[in-house]
C-alpha cells in the first residue's frame, strides 16, 4: 500500500455528509467495535484453478458511508462481494458484516443486507411482480400478509410499476437492472450491496439510481458500491476504496484521496508567455503554457499574492484558480497505470 | 458452508462494546426480524408455484397424459375385430390383455408402460434441473442472499421434486382411468390370483398403485438432485441424470450382474403389481420401497454435503 493519509483503515468511521451525522450519533450494536459495517482482515480467496482473486484485504465499510468500491475489471471486487455475502468460502482470513463473522451468521445478518451481485438474474417466465414475490419468499424474515404492498413499493421505487405484469424475459437491460434493485429494497436494509448498479442504465436512468442511493443513505443505510465508473463513484460516494490485481491499493474519505493527487493550478489569460514568466519568478514548478492558460503545480503560499505579482507585471488575468484533482487523477497517480485489465 | 445453517436465527445481536465511535452516520434501529416457523412452507410453496408454472413442467405432464390415450386408442383400435390384446404369448405392457374386458387395467397398463423411462426421464429432469438450473440462471445467488438457507433450499427442493412424482403418477393414473372408462366398460377386477375384487375396491388398489409408483420414483429424485448440485449447467444435469437412468435400466437386463441387480434402484419397480394379487405379496413392494429410502439417504446426504460446502459463483 501506498503511504497515504488516507491508506489506513482505522481512520474510519469518519463522519460524512452532514445531514447523516445529526441522526443520535448512537450505535445500535449492530456494527463493529469499531463502528464498522463491514470488516475483513487478510480476506483472501483463491479459486480452485488456482487464480488468486482477493489478495490479505483489509476493508473498514464505516456505517453510513457511502463507499465506493473501485477497481479495473478483474481486481477482485466481485471476489470480494461474494466472500462478503456468504456465497464462498475464503481461502483465509475473515470478514465480518454487521458486525458478525460471514459466512457464520449468514441466516442473522443477510435479512438486514439487500444485494445486487453481477447483475440482476431473473425467472424469465414470471412477470417482475412475481420475480420479486418468489425473492421475498425466501427471505425467512419477510412477512407474507405485507408482501404484496412490498412487492408494490419496491417497484415503484425503481420506477417499474407500469412494466410489473411484464415477463422478466421481455425486460430491457436497463429493466432487469431495476428489478433486481427493486430486489435489494423488498425490505429496510442497514447495508445495501451493489455490484455495478448502473450497469446497463440510460443516463437518465442512471442519474434516479444515484438519487436513490443518495435518498437511501440519508435514511442511515450504509451503501457499499462497486463500480468501475471513477465519476460516478465520485458523485455519490463518500468513502472509497481502490483495488487492483486483487490488492488493496488504498481506502478512505473521497475528499482525501483526492488530496491525495494534488491539483493544478491554472491560470486563464491570452498573456500566456508573460503568465509563464511570473510564475516562474515565483517558483512554481512543472509549467505548462497552453493556448489562453497556463498550468503549474498549486503555490505552496497564498495564492492571492501570485494573482497581485501577475497583475502587477501586467497579465490580463481572465481566470485564477487552483483545479481539484479528480479521483481519475488519484487513480493514475496510485496506480500508475490506466484502467486496463492486467491478467 | 454447512455453518451457515447453523447461526442463530432471530436479528444480528449487539456485538461486545461498541465504544465512543463519534457520529456513525446513524444505523436506525431496525425492527426485529424473526423468521416466522411457517417460513419454510412458504418457501415450498413459491417452489411449487415457479415449478408448475414452467411451460416444460406441464409439458412433461401433458407427454405423460398423453400416454394413456395412446395405449387406449391403439387397444381399441386392435380389437375392433373381437380379439383380445397382446395375445396369448403376452407381448406388450403387463396387463395390456385385460384392458378390453375392464377399462380399469388401462391404468396398471399406463403405468406399468411409463414407470421404466417416461415417468423417471420426467423426474430426472426436473431434479436436475432443480439447483443446476437456478445457478445456470443466476437466481441461485439471490436465493442464497436472502437467505432461504442452503439445506432448507435443498429440502424444499427435494420436496418439490417428490410432489412432482406424485403429480406426475396421478395424471399418468387419471388420464388412464378416463380414457378406460371412455373406450371400454368398466367393472369387477380378475386380480392376478384369479379371485375377484369389486369395482370400488380395484378403484382403491389403483390409488395405492399410483402411490407406490410415485414413491418408486424417490430414489432417482434424490440422484437427479445430488447430479444437479454438480454442476451449473441444467442441461448437463437433465443430460447425465437421464443417462444413469438408462444405464441402469440396461444393466438391469444383463444377466451377468445378477449379484448387484438387487440393488439398482428400479429393480424392483414392476413389484407394484403385487398388489393385484389376492392376499398382496408384500416382499417385493417392500423391497423396493427400502431401496428407495436407501437411495434417497444417501444422494440426498451426498447432495447436502455438496451443496452446503459449495462456492457460489455463477
Ligand atoms: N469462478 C471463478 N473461477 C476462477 N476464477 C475466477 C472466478 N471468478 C473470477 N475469477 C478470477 O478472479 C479475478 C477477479 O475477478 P472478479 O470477478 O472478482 O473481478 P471484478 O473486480 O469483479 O471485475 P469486473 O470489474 O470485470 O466485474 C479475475 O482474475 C477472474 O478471472
Ligand atoms: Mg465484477
Amino acid at each position: 500500500m501506498e503511504e497515504l493519509p488516507a491508506a489506513d483503515p482505522v481512520r474510519a468511521p469518519v463522519p460524512v455528509a452532514p445531514d447523516r451525522t445529526d441522526a443520535s450519533g448512537t450505535s445500535t450494536g449492530e456494527t463493529g467495535p469499531d463502528g464498522t459495517v463491514i470488516a475483513t482482515t487478510a480476506l483472501t480467496k483463491r479459486y480452485r484453478g488456482g487464480q488468486l482473486a482477493v489478495d490479505r484485504l483489509d476493508l473498514a465499510v464505516p456505517a453510513g458511508s457511502v463507499f465506493g468500491f473501485l477497481g479495473p475489471n478483474g481486481s477482485g471486487k466481485t471476489t470480494t462481494i461474494r466472500m462478503l455475502m456468504g456465497l464462498i468460502e475464503p481461502t483465509s482470513g475473515t470478514a465480518r458484516v454487521l458486525g458478525r463473522p460471514m459466512p457464520g451468521a449468514s441466516r442473522a445478518v443477510l435479512p438486514h443486507v439487500g444485494a445486487l451481485i453481477e447483475g440482476p438474474a431473473l425467472y424469465g417466465f414470471l412477470s417482475g411482480r412475481d420475480n420479486l414475490t418468489r425473492y421475498d419468499a425466501a427471505d425467512p424474515t419477510a412477512d407474507p400478509r405485507t408482501r404484496r404492498t412490498r412487492v408494490a413499493a419496491a417497484l415503484d421505487r425503481v420506477g417499474l410499476s407500469a412494466a410489473a405484469g411484464k415477463k422478466a424475459k421481455a425486460y430491457s437491460l436497463g429493466m432487469k437492472q431495476r428489478l433486481g434493485l427493486a430486489a435489494a429494497l423488498l425490505q429496510p436494509r442497514r447495508l445495501l450491496v451493489l455490484d455495478e448498479p448502473t450497469n446497463g442504465l440510460d443516463p437518465q436512468g442512471m442519474r434516479e439510481i444515484r438519487a436513490l442511493i443518495r435518498e437511501l443513505a440519508s435514511d442511515g443505510t450504509t451503501v457499499f458500491l462497486s463500480s468501475h465508473l471513477l465519476d460516478e463513484i465520485e458523485q455519490v460516494c463518500t468513502h472509497a476504496a481502490v483495488m487492483a490485481q486483487g490488492r488493496l491499493i488504498v481506502q478512505g474519505p473521497v475528499a482525501d484521496l483526492a488530496a491525495g493527487a494534488r491539483g493544478r493550478l491554472v491560470v486563464t489569460t491570452p498573456d500566456a508567455g508573460d503568465a509563464a514568466r511570473v510564475l516562474k519568478e515565483r517558483g512554481i514548478g512543472d509549467i505548462v503554457v497552453e493556448e489562453g492558460r497556463v498550468t503549474g503545480e498549486p503555490p505552496d503560499g497564498e495564492p492571492a499574492d501570485l494573482t497581485a505579482a501577475l497583475v502587477a507585471a501586467g497579465v490580463r488575468v481572465r481566470g485564477f484558480g487552483v483545479e481539484r484533482a479528480s479521483l481519475e487523477d488519484a487513480f493514475v497517480a496510485l496506480t500508475g497505470e490506466g484502467f486496463d485489465v492486467e491478467r | 458452508m454447512s455453518s451457515a445453517e447453523t447461526g442463530s436465527t432471530g436479528t444480528v445481536g449487539p456485538v461486545g462494546p461498541v465504544g465512543p465511535v463519534g457520529p456513525t452516520g446513524g444505523v436506525h434501529p431496525a425492527p426485529a426480524r424473526t423468521p416466522s416457523p411457517w417460513w419454510s412452507l412458504g418457501l415450498l410453496r413459491s417452489e411449487l408455484v415457479t415449478t408448475f408454472r414452467r411451460w416444460r413442467t406441464l409439458a412433461l405432464l401433458g407427454v405423460l397424459a398423453a400416454v394413456p390415450v395412446l395405449v387406449g386408442v391403439a387397444v381399441k383400435i386392435e380389437t375392433g375385430d373381437g380379439s383380445s390384446a397382446g395375445g396369448a404369448g403376452g407381448e406388450g405392457p403387463a396387463f395390456i390383455a385385460q384392458i378390453t374386458n375392464n377399462g380399469l387395467f388401462l391404468v396398471f397398463t399406463a403405468l406399468a408402460a411409463t414407470l421404466p423411462f417416461f415417468l423417471p426421464m420426467a423426474i430426472g429432469v426436473i431434479a436436475g434441473d432443480a439447483i443446476a438450473g437456478e445457478a445456470n440462471a443466476g437466481t441461485l445467488r439471490y436465493l442464497l442472499v436472502a437467505p432461504a438457507g442452503r439445506a432448507r433450499l435443498l429440502l424444499v427442493k427435494y420436496a418439490t421434486t417428490a410432489v412432482f412424482c406424485l403429480v406426475a403418477t396421478l395424471v399418468v393414473a387419471a388420464s388412464a382411468l378416463a380414457v378406460g372408462a371412455l373406450l371400454f366398460p368398466l367393472g369387477d377386477v380378475t386380480t392376478i390370483s384369479g379371485t375377484r375384487i369389486g369395482l370400488a375396491e380395484g378403484l382403491g388398489r389403483a390409488l395405492l398403485i399410483a402411490l407406490v409408483v410415485a414413491a418408486s420414483l424417490l430414489g432417482v429424485a434424490a440422484l437427479g438432485l445430488f447430479v444437479s448440485t454438480m454442476t451449473n449447467s441444467g442441461i448437463a444435469a437433465m443430460a447425465t441424470t437421464v443417462g444413469l437412468l438408462i444405464t441402469v435400466q440396461i444393466l438391469d437386463q444383463l444377466p451377468q450382474l445378477d449379484a448387484l441387480q438387487p440393488y439398482f434402484f428400479s429393480h424392483y419397480w414392476l413389484s407394484f403389481a403385487d398388489l393385484l394379487r389376492d392376499p398382496v405379496h408384500w416382499d417385493d413392494l417392500l423391497r423396493n420401497l427400502g431401496l428407495q429410502v436407501v437411495y434417497a439417504a444417501v444422494f440426498g446426504s451426498a447432495a447436502w454435503a455438496r451443496f452446503t460446502s459449495r462456492d457460489v459463483t455463477a
